[in-house]
């Protein structure tokens, strides 16, 4: 333990700890920028300095450890002032038009000015204007707004292993792109939304689709339906001012039926389908000898990047559509004729925790009949959010509601799609249940759980030994991906999600999105899980219903062409 | 296939990023890199690409334009800033006939800004290619061009 001061106040704090960690252990409060959990310690920005006796210059405190006798001024009249300063050059760089910004009243840079009481600048404004980047489904970046913290660039190259962003040029000309200035969907992105999730300010963001949700739910013609994805329901709390975790189904389906959605349907209900399909994609190449190991597809992100940098490995993806795309088709044949609606008038909405899934909804082969989307418009958890607090909604206070019927039944199975490990668990209850025909022992995989970067396990299934892998963060997709085009790996199913922790963490989530956060939202995952009466898919009794009135036999003919889809080499040279 | 020797000389390391990109860029007339280039050289040292472009277009050395046989660069940072009475850059614009960042159409000079060259104390100071001249005067500027004119002619 170290002695130290902190505004004149004597504390012990443990050796080796930054001042940073030292201030807030105890509730001191020093603003940053740069900084970011989990993420490297860049002290870009500068915001952090305070005052340390005998130092000659200002201390950035994020990346200073302490040391015995340390006697340090947070706000001494020096430290603020360089703040202010360095943040008013940041505003002078800015295109500081806050009404006009996705994150007016979200944003750190705004609420950084207004701590410092910066209400006019003395610095002249050098920004020169340069074109918004819209060119992508998923991603838009405005470099008017981008302050260079490097959050972005520390995300797609440290945690997603991808390096599409960096900073080029110096000084004054900075910025924060691609190789060569060039655009997203010219260079290796996967659209998985990370640096969007991190970026203080309104610099990368998702592409907005709550204008057209609004333009539909407005548009009398358009039955307008909505599915919501296994982990919103335990994040959107957060970004509705509830604590850390909650799990807030009910009163999200209340809130989207005040929104206007004609009817509000569970993912979770195209995943158990998803469980069905693959898990008898895995029988069907365990037992004929196929392509293994079978890696699952339901991750867009991780789609993109095999199609990308691993297209030798397309015959390992599992065919099976994800749960968005599976829905979607759904919603414009089946529901449609069960309705008696006519499916262009059909509007579908998916609440995903994901920008890569608006890529995912705007590919060619995702469109029943040819020419429309089957998925019209991809909300992110932030933009549900924004949309409810447009209506003016207290969310807090909401009765909870059901989601619609007949399609309401869905399995913990399915829940645990948003956890890492979680579609991997999910498959593993179905396939060794039906495969041994007769009823599991223990239903919790442990050992697929947790959040170590790549998982392997072993599962006895018939007597037979199966080896499994899972992976979250494209880094580690990476690495295990590298494993099975080398040879000889001993797995027959992996499991990959591009985003830390699994859709929990995904670049569509609630701001300040950590490591840390992920893990309360999968504690809470698995507690729906629990929960949840059912807990293998292939129990759900609505979605075996579906495959007797409709579908025909799993992988069967009707399943192939409404479930499954094929992929593509997008190698860019 | 000029390129290939080039890599061929270097370890696979990635702290010999510069070196590989200077010699490359050296082996050419017009002085530059291109997006080619740079991605061989990522390539060959395992850095990604953005990287590579990060730290060519961090050094005023490097070019991804093509440029003449003479390339003048002058420094803006603080003390040369200050220290400019006649305002050198200015001076070279209208002695060339170009802007900053352009070319002479004869291939012979091309006008950058350069950042700091190390030798505040002689502000203001330029570099023409490998040499650094300091305490400019315009006489000094029309001396060191008619310079790297006769140069050429020899
Ligand atoms: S990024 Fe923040 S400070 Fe800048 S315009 Fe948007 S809300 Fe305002
Ligand atoms: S979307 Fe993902 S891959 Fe693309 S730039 Fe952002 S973090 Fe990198
Ligand atoms: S785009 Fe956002 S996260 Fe990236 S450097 Fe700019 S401000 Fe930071
Ligand atoms: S937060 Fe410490 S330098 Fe940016």
């Amino acid at each position: 333990m170290a002695k130290i001061k902190i505004n004149n106040m004597p504390l012990n704090v443990p050796d080796g700890i930054t001042i940073l960690e030292a201030a807030k252990e105890n509730n001191f409060n020093i603003p940053t920028l740069c900084y970011y959990p989990d993420l490297d310690i860049k002290s870009d920005c500068r915001v952090c300095v305070v005052e340390v006796k005998g130092h000659k210059g200002l201390s950035t405190s994020c990346s200073t450890p302490i040391y015995d006798g340390m006697e340090i001024k947070i706000n001494s009249p020096r430290a603020q002032n360089a703040r202010k300063a360095i943040v008013e050059m940041m505003l002078a760089n800015h295109d500081a038009n806050c009404t006009a910004c996705v994150r007016n009243m979200n944003c750190e840079l705004q609420r950084l000015a207004e701590s410092l009481g910066i209400h006019e600048n003395r610095f002249d404004t050098v920004l020169q204007e340069k074109a918004i980047e819209q060119s992508n489904p998923s991603i838009v970046r405005n470099a008017n707004r981008c302050i260079k913290c490097g959050r972005c660039v520390d995300v797609c190259k440290t945690v997603q292993g991808m390096s599409v962003l960096e900073t080029a040029g110096r000084s004054h000309d900075a910025q924060v792109s691609p190789a060569y200035g060039k655009e997203l969907k010219d260079v290796f992105c996967t659209y998985c939304g990370q640096c969007s999730a991190v970026c203080p300010v309104g610099a990368i963001m998702e592409k907005d689709h709550t204008h057209n949700v609004w333009d539909a739910l407005d548009n009398g013609d358009k039955h307008v339906i909505v599915q919501v994805a296994p982990a919103i329901r335990v994040s959107l709390g957060e970004e509705l001012n509830l604590p850390l975790g909650s799990i807030v189904t009910g009163k999200m389906v209340a809130a989207l039926k005040m929104l206007g959605f004609d009817r509000v349907f569970d993912t979770n209900f195209t995943a158990d389908l998803t469980i069905i399909e693959e898990g008898h994609e895995l029988i069907g190449r365990l037992k004929e000898r196929g392509k293994l190991p079978l890696i699952t597809s339901c991750c867009p992100g991780w789609i993109n990047y095999c199609e990308q940098e691993f297209p030798d490995l397309i015959d390992h993806l599992s065919s099976c559509k994800s749960p968005q795309q599976m829905f979607g088709s759904l919603a414009k044949t089946y529901y449609a004729q069960r309705e008696g609606i006519n499916p262009d008038d059909i509007y579908v909405v998916s609440v995903m925790p994901c920008t890569a899934k608006k890529f995912e909804a705007e590919r060619p082969e995702m469109r029943v009949n040819g020419k429309d989307p089957d998925v019209d418009a991809v909300l992110t958890t932030r933009e549900l959010a924004k949309m409810i607090k447009q209506m003016g909604i207290d969310f807090d206070n909401l009765r909870e509601q059901k989601f619609d019927k007949p399609d309401e039944v869905t399995s913990g199975a399915a829940a645990i799609f948003g956890a890492t490990g979680g579609v991997m668990e999910a498959a593993l209850r179905s396939v060794k249940e039906i495969l041994e025909e007769r009823p599991l022992e223990k239903l919790d995989f442990d050992t697929v759980r947790g959040t170590d970067g790549i998982r392997e396990a072993e599962v006895e299934i018939s007597g037979q030994t199966h080896h499994v892998a899972v992976a979250h963060t494209l880094a580690n997709a990476r690495t295990l991906a590298q494993k099975v085009r080398e040879g000889g790996t001993p797995y027959s199913f992996i499991e990959i999600m591009a985003c830390p922790g699994g859709c929990v963490g995904g670049g569509g989530q609630p701001y300040g999105t950590t490591s840390e956060r992920s893990r309360e939202r999968i504690y809470s995952i698995y507690q729906v899980d629990r929960l949840t009466k059912i807990r293998k898919s292939h129990d759900n009794a609505a979605v075996m219903n579906l495959y007797s009135n409709y579908l025909g036999d799993p992988s069967g003919e009707k399943a192939h062409e409404l479930l499954h889809t094929h992929y593509v080499n997008r190698r860019k040279k | 296939m000029e390129l290939k020797r080039i890599l061929e000389k270097y370890p696979k390391r990635q702290d010999c990023l510069i070196d590989v990109l200077l010699d490359v860029q050296n082996t050419k007339s017009t002085r530059h890199l291109t997006e080619v280039e740079l991605a061989r050289v990522s390539e060959h040292l395992g850095l990604p690409e953005s990287h590579v472009f990060s730290v060519v277009s961090f050094y005023s050395f490097f070019s991804m334009t093509p440029r003449g046989k003479h390339i003048l660069q002058v420094c803006r940072d603080v003390p040369c800033y200050l220290n400019d009475t006649f305002n050198v850059h200015e001076t070279l614009e209208s002695m060339l006939g170009i802007k900053t960042g352009d070319t002479t159409e004869d291939g012979l000079f091309t006008l950058e800004y350069s950042s700091c060259l190390g030798c505040c104390d002689q502000a203001p100071v330029m570099r023409v290619n490998d040499t650094v001249y300091g305490n400019l005067t315009p006489d000094k500027l029309r001396a060191i061009i008619s310079e790297c004119r006769s140069d050429d002619d020899a």
